[in-house]
């Protein structure tokens, strides 16, 4: 049983000395280790990683696109950036950032000492890094053929017959496929890891009804990257045999199939979105209560619409195949599921609205990225709408449009959410707060940035520009849209670099945090900060979702009203 | 160009973007009450319940939720999906379903790397990039259909002013559909990423009356011009290497690769869009292709500058 000292005083007191150790002693605790919190710790820093280095891609490419007939880069390496920006964002930066999340936060919010296979989770990530170094390496070893080489310029999508060897020559599509496929294994085994860890190692009293809401939305993300990864893993084995062993899957020469290759490629990647976007709902639902001082509202209404979202996600992939010519019956029910998705998402607004309804909102770093989060959701929610009608489709899809639409979901929910998760754990994994200083000015400047970038990359959308062209004529009405999305970026980068600062300068300089500097009321908070190995003393038992609020509430607590 | 966004999706003058136009109105109209009225509920929370400076410290009342409130913010939704399912499975049906009347124009686009090929099997002649269709009359439409086909990669057609977008894809047949109610020139250009020079994949739709568009079609129908003046270039282009990818009909041109170039001169530009079809433009492409366009398939023909003159000269003269 959880007991006032538990929070208040720590558990652990590291003996002497053990900060002096040789850094290579340290560095090779780090490689070798098991344990969950090191090994998220390590996801969060890799992903981190590659999301400025996609920055980077994107920047380069904004550069390209500011101004007409720009002649930053070559049309070629355009299109290797927006290939890697793509992979890297999706594969190498929000799915190691997301994992790193859940590998850190469920043991400890559900009261065990680890994740239920730690060697498992340590073979997770290690293949995630490997696939991420084996697609960069791709700029070193991608040319098979004179001028062949490079990174991949295939899209991140990768469609056929683009990758089969009659257009893509030399080794690029494949450091791309291997890339991929190493990186797949990977996540299918930390999700194994994660649902067996949810499934097996709650602590005495936490039943699901108790979980934390993170846990739960972080199960369902789980769910999905077994069932959407799977089969984009076959289709990299099938793609390989196309390119080495005379397939002819996606072969269209040989009578192959370009579209089997979306369906593939959409069965994995809208599902996708949601193993990314869920996440960071999960981060919201549990620190928009914290900083509101009232608990979820309709936690299980919550609950079944995470389900929802989770099932349905499967049945939606072939909207982004709404112009290659699928029968009238086709496109109607797929705008059918697509538009039901709404429901399940909306009614996630609904309760986050309804949980600071007639709270004390206490406006800190993490509630702000929250806040704002939750209305750039409602924007992306409502341009997924329009998307979901299949003849607007026709018009919006592949076109700026739906470029800013997903990045409103990627950037304005998921890294959001994420910058949310690491003002609000921060002090959690390292001892230390974060300047609230240096955040705010963090969340301002990235706000403004990522409006003037992707509310005005709508625009051109909507004037007939597509996606992935290197460059545009002007006289179509697009220049001055262009050269304010770029401006934006100016913003962000700033944005970028004050939450370095702060991240590495709090790290040695911050205020001591405490273990629980939220007044928060899930179980990772009655352990120090940073939590010891192996988390907790005692397994806490709890009696309620809410184990501190009933601890620090005797007169009141939780597990009276369940 | 007329316009000033001469590719602007919300200015239709096709059926098809028509429809899509009328449903995307109403689309947008209810994704903005929606917008507006839950954006001022979560700035009336985020203003209205904000911890005070004079703040008690107390916790507020607790609450967990409620299933009168739950179920109204469920099935409100659901209704809305619903009515937004009926509105674009009618315009899904309309669209792709649409019978063609016995006189609509048939063509069939083939997708390239990185141009276009339009075939006009009914009247027996190919021309490329710019495809040219009668105006339709509202009261007795006279629709344009295309048949998509490509020959390499993935193309997406797009001319936003007349029609959503439809995939080219290999191994696979698809169509669509136009009728145009005004005359002029309408813009667009590939919309799927096709490889090195998708950016300059550019398309054009010249929309003509009845009467110009019989004489253009009359004139497409001849074969190559041979003019004595030019017979020098002639004879160059018919001795190298640039037989073997275009098509001049009555020569012994008859690649297939590249654009027919029987009647280059009647098309407003060269490399699909990617330049105005002038004399220096023409002996800038046949110089250094990538010049112009960067990555695309023709070659440099390694020709001495007299030779391109002279070619370039006889292009000229294709009318």
């Amino acid at each position: 049983m959880l007991d006032a000292d538990s929070i208040s005083k720590p558990m652990f007191v590291p003996p002497e000395g053990v900060q002096a150790r040789p850094w290579l002693d340290r560095v090779h605790e780090w490689i070798v280790t098991v344990d969950h919190k090191k090994l998220g710790l390590m996801y969060l820093c890799y992903g981190l990683l590659f999301l400025v280095i996609g920055g980077v891609e994107a920047t380069a490419m904004r550069i390209q696109l500011a101004l007409p007939n720009n002649h930053f880069v070559s049309p070629q390496t355009f299109n290797q950036l927006f290939t890697m920006h793509g992979t890297t964002m999706i594969f190498f930066s929000a799915m190691p950032i997301v994992f790193g999340i859940a590998v850190y936060l469920v043991p400890l919010m559900i009261g065990a000492r680890d994740m239920a296979f730690p060697r498992l989770n340590a073979w997770g990530f290690w293949m995630s890094a490997l696939g991420g170094i084996i697609l960069y390496f791709s700029w070193v070893g991608g040319s098979g053929l004179y001028g062949a080489g490079g990174a991949p310029d295939v899209g991140w999508f990768a469609y056929a017959p683009l990758t089969s060897p009659a257009f893509s020559v030399g080794h690029s599509t494949d450091y791309w496929i291997i890339g991929i496929f190493v990186s797949g294994f990977g996540s299918i085994a930390t999700a194994v890891n994660i649902i067996t860890t949810i499934l097996c190692l709650r602590c005495p009293g936490m039943t699901l009804n108790r979980m934390p809401l993170l846990v739960w939305l972080n199960a369902v993300m789980a769910f999905i990257v077994l069932l959407a990864v799977s089969p984009l893993t076959a289709a990299q084995v099938m793609l390989l045999i196309d390119r080495y062993l005379g397939g002819h899957f996606f072969d269209t020469q040989a009578g192959g199939s370009a579209v089997i290759w979306m369906h593939f490629f959409w069965v994995f990647g809208h599902p996708e979105v949601y193993v990314l976007v869920l996440p960071a709902f999960a981060v919201l639902s549990e620190v928009i209560p914290v900083f509101s001082r009232k608990p979820i509202f309709g936690y299980s209404i919550m609950v079944v619409a995470t389900l929802a979202i989770g099932f349905i996600s499967l049945s939606v992939w072939a909207h982004h195949m709404f112009t290659v010519g699928m029968t009238s019956y086709a496109n109607a029910f797929f705008v059918a599921s697509t538009a039901a998705i709404a429901v399940p998402t909306g009614i996630k607004i609904f309760n986050w609205l309804g949980t600071m309804w007639g709270g004390k909102i206490i406006f800190k770093v993490p509630m702000l990225f929250c806040v704002a989060a939750v209305c750039q959701m409602l924007i992306a929610g409502l341009t997924g709408i329009m998307l979901s009608a299949a003849p607007f489709d026709w018009q919006l899809g592949n076109s700026y449009f739906v470029v800013a639409h997903f990045h409103y979901v990627i950037l304005g929910v998921i890294v959001f959410g994420v910058f949310a998760a690491i003002y609000y754990w921060y002090p959690k994994a390292t001892g230390r707060m974060l300047s609230e200083r240096l955040g705010r000015w963090h969340f301002w400047l990235f706000l403004i940035g990522f409006h003037l970038t992707f509310d005005f990359m709508h625009v051109p959308g909507l004037l007939g520009m597509p996606r992935r062209i290197y460059t545009y004529d002007t006289g179509r009405g697009w220049d001055i849209w262009n050269l304010i999305v770029t401006v934006g970026v100016v913003f962000q980068a700033l944005a970028i670099l004050l939450w370095v600062v702060n991240v590495f300068g709090s790290y040695y300089k911050g205020e001591v945090a405490g273990n629980d500097p939220w007044n928060a009321w899930t179980l990772e908070w009655s352990t120090t900060s940073p939590p010891p190995d192996y988390n907790f003393a005692t397994i806490p038992v709890v009696r309620s979702a809410r184990p501190l609020w009933d601890l620090k509430h005797p007169e009141d607590p939780d597990w009276k009203y369940e | 160009m007329a316009a000033p966004d001469p590719a602007n999706i919300f200015s239709p003058v096709s059926t098809p973007a028509n429809q899509i136009h009328h449903l995307s109105l109403f689309v947008m109209a209810i994704c903005a009450a929606i917008f507006v009225v839950v954006f001022s509920l979560l700035v009336y929370a985020i203003v209205k319940f904000r911890r005070r400076a004079d703040d008690d410290g107390r916790e507020p009342a607790q609450i967990y939720g409620s299933n009168q409130v739950e179920l109204a913010w469920t099935v409100i939704p659901v209704l809305i999906v619903v009515v937004l399912f009926l509105a674009a499975a009618r315009v899904i049906h309309a669209v792709e379903d649409a019978k063609m009347p016995p006189g609509a124009t048939e063509v069939v686009a083939v997708g390239h790397q990185f141009w276009w090929e339009f075939r006009y099997p009914g009247q027996g002649f190919v021309t490329a990039n710019e495809l040219h269709v009668p105006v339709s009359d509202r009261g007795h439409p006279t629709p344009t259909h295309i048949t998509l086909m490509s020959a390499d990669t993935d193309h997406s057609f797009w001319v936003p002013r007349l029609s959503g977008k439809t995939d080219l894809i290999p191994n696979r047949v698809n169509s669509m559909w136009i009728d145009p109610h005004e005359t002029g020139t309408f813009v667009g250009q590939c919309a799927q990423y096709c490889g090195t020079q998708h950016a300059k994949m550019l398309l054009r739709v010249v929309v003509d009356s009845r009467a110009d568009f019989e004489k253009w079609a009359a004139n497409e129908k001849n074969p190559g011009a041979q003019v004595d003046t030019a017979a020098n270039g002639r004879k160059i282009f018919e001795s190298t290497a640039c037989v073997n990818c275009h098509t001049i009909e009555g020569t012994n041109a008859r690649g297939k690769f590249g654009p027919d170039l029987t009647h280059i001169m009647s098309r407003a530009t060269v490399a699909a869009g990617a330049a105005e079809n002038t004399k220096e433009n023409l002996h800038l492409w046949i110089k250094d292709p990538d010049a112009i366009k960067p990555g695309c398939l023709m070659p440099a023909m390694q020709m001495s500058d007299q030779d391109i003159d002279a070619v370039t000269a006889y292009l000229m003269t294709l009318h």
